[in-house]
């Protein structure tokens, strides 16, 4: 290849039979041709390794399509994390297989509350990974349909107080009813997660378009019931009396049919680890 | 454009997708009379050392460059750090002032993988397509694209290291990164993933760059060990597809590196400095086809050329428009 050996070749003549040096150059070319070809194969497929373990199922935004067509339409560009008032949405790692670079929402640590109102990371997505109207090509999974557009308290007094939601992103559960204080009957005094949690959240009776520090937010309550009285979402979660095993009454949350599985409720629980968890990506079940 | 360029042009798109430049068939009267002229004439010699004495090395257009990726990077990054939301996004999609700019590759990826192409996604690909169309096609590689940046660090290591005979370039068949560009694009198509997107250092650098640092550097990292110490700029030489797409682009764009024969002195400092030196070809003694003869649509307009040329001999030229340099 360099210039001098090009240089004394006269300019049109056949090409002389390879020596055997040079055949053997060429040779140990293709093999570390092959070598390349291999490697760089192997780092891109080996994204399909990951899925077996990420059985983990990620918390997508809200509006994500299904897990395989989001993984398939998203372009891993974050405009979703830069819209977000809360910072809620983070971008997954190399363990995430192919998902290295896509959206997702560590509920515990930060909830999507809808501070934005118009669910902006939607709005933000250039290729329809996120969407408020899925392609009719798409079907939707039974139960994963939201039953009306869900109301945001926030702005229920608003003329369009609805989210623009087809679909919920999970469902909450009271997945360890026995640690939950509502069912306890015990009351909750202090900052939720402790002083040094840095998870935020917009409260109405504080303002309502600035998001604050939980940690700066101490509750006080008799009874237990900060998943119910943070929920951002009309009619998705109350506190009711329940019948225990034993045929005793006590209190309970209860998740209703509006949940989008947004989170917050898990955010914000109290206990460690939380009593009550977002399913990511499951759908209502009667 | 002459037959002879004509043809030249069409053995430069196939030099692109990994073909080795092949000698001239055909030499125009007036390239031939500067051959014969450079054959005959030994002064040229002395000319060379004289001029050899007296060029300066310049970084004009490599400073020029790495500026330009800098500052474009840090637009990024700022945009997002210090919410002033100028260019929000990454690399692989973003927003400039709100208009949609959609990398090229990945929306490519993007259509193959989800068979679904909503509007942004099309607007934000053609703007860049004709963004980039005007710009000169992979110029994305050496103007933008943040590892271009760092494998040019990680090259200067490998020759320094290869001047120690510590190393030795092992070359590929170049061939590879089409090969590459068609099993990614079929590779979306048929699993469903946009498999390329999950091992691009162009994506994976840009995030951490905007984003925070990742565990993904780690495959970033082992690129650019392997071409210090084994192959050199291997990624973007033999593998990249952004590259190839970008390089289509190219073969339309008025933005070029133009050759002049008649100051060449065939010294081949270009071709040692060249991401691409397939594309320099036409320096090699006796190869030109023509007194001026533009390199083609595989060149990244680094510049680099450029800079090192003792004589001039290569220059930005903007087809249609006076020369830039």
């Amino acid at each position: 290849m360099s210039d001098n050996e090009n240089d004394r070749k006269p300019a049109a003549e056949a090409t002389p039979p390879l020596s055997k040096a040079k055949r053997q150059t060429n040779r140990r070319r293709v093999l570390r041709t092959i070598l390349l070809t291999g490697g760089v194969l192997g780092a891109g497929l080996s994204g399909f390794l990951p899925l077996i373990y990420s059985q983990k199922k990620r918390l997508r935004p809200p509006g994500a399509l299904d897990e395989k067509d989001f993984l398939a339409s998203c372009i891993k560009c974050g405009q979703c994390v830069q819209v977000c008032p809360v910072s809620a949405i983070k971008l997954a790692d190399l363990i995430d297989g192919m998902g290295v670079g896509t959206p997702y929402i560590d509920a515990r640590a930060q909830a999507c509350d809808f501070s934005c109102d118009a669910v902006q990371c939607v709005l933000a997505c250039p290729t329809g990974s996120l969407t408020y109207h899925k392609p009719s090509f798409l079907p939707v999974r039974a139960g994963a349909a939201l039953a009306a557009k869900p109301i945001l308290l926030a702005k229920e007094k608003d003329p369009e107080p609805t989210l623009n939601l087809g679909e919920r992103m999970g469902v909450a559960r009271l997945t360890r009813p026995e640690a939950c204080l509502a069912v306890q009957g015990k009351g909750f005094k202090g900052q939720t997660r402790g002083p040094d949690f840095k998870g935020t959240m917009r409260y109405m009776d504080v303002d309502r378009w600035k998001p604050i520090r939980i940690a700066d937010h101490p509750y006080d309550v008799p009874e237990c019931d900060l998943c119910a009285r943070e929920c951002p979402i009309k009619g998705a979660i109350s506190i009711e009396t329940v019948f225990a095993p034993d045929g005793s009454k006590r209190k309970s949350p209860v998740v209703h049919e509006p949940c989008v599985g947004c989170g917050v409720c898990e955010m914000v629980c109290p206990v460690e680890p939380a009593a009550i968890t977002i399913e990511a990506r499951e759908v209502w079940k009667t | 454009m002459s037959d002879v360029l004509k043809r030249r042009f069409f053995d430069q798109i196939k030099v692109m997708f990994g073909w080795e430049p092949s000698k001239p068939t055909e030499i125009t009267p007036a390239a031939q009379k500067i051959h014969f002229y450079k054959k005959g004439n030994r002064d040229l010699i002395a000319q060379k050392l004289h001029a050899r004495a007296h060029a300066e090395h310049k970084n004009t257009w490599r400073n020029r460059r790495w500026a330009t990726l800098i500052l474009a990077n840090l637009l990024f990054v700022v945009s997002f750090a210090l919410d002033i939301q100028i260019l929000e996004g990454a690399l692989t999609a973003s927003r400039f002032v709100g208009f949609h700019l959609i990398d090229l590759n990945s929306a490519l990826q993007v259509m193959l993988a989800h068979k679904h192409i909503i509007n942004n996604l099309l607007i934000g690909t053609g703007t860049v397509l004709v963004l980039w169309v005007l710009f000169g096609g992979r110029t994305f590689c050496s103007w933008v694209c943040p590892y271009h940046l760092v494998a040019e660090w990680a090259e200067k290591i490998h020759l320094w290291l290869a001047g120690k005979k510590l190393v030795t370039d092992q070359t590929m068949d170049r061939r590879l990164r089409t090969v590459f560009w068609v099993v990614f694009a079929l590779l979306a198509l048929a699993t469903g993933y946009t498999v390329f997107e999950a091992i691009s250092p162009t994506g994976i650098l840009s995030r951490a760059l905007i984003y925070g640092p990742g565990l993904a550097l780690l495959w970033v990292l082992a690129l650019l060990v392997f071409e210090v110490f084994f192959s050199r700029r291997a990624w973007c030489r033999y593998a990249c597809p952004i590259g190839l797409t970008y390089g289509v682009v190219g073969i339309i764009s008025p933005v070029r590196i133009k050759y002049k024969l008649d100051g060449c002195f065939h010294e081949g400092d270009c071709r040692k400095v060249c991401l691409v030196p397939h594309v320099l070809d036409t320096v090699i003694k006796g190869r030109a086809v023509d007194t001026e003869v533009p390199i083609g649509p595989d060149c990244t307009r680094c510049g680099l050329c450029v800079d090192t040329c003792p004589t001039g001999s290569l220059t930005f030229e903007v087809k249609g428009l006076s020369k830039l340099a």
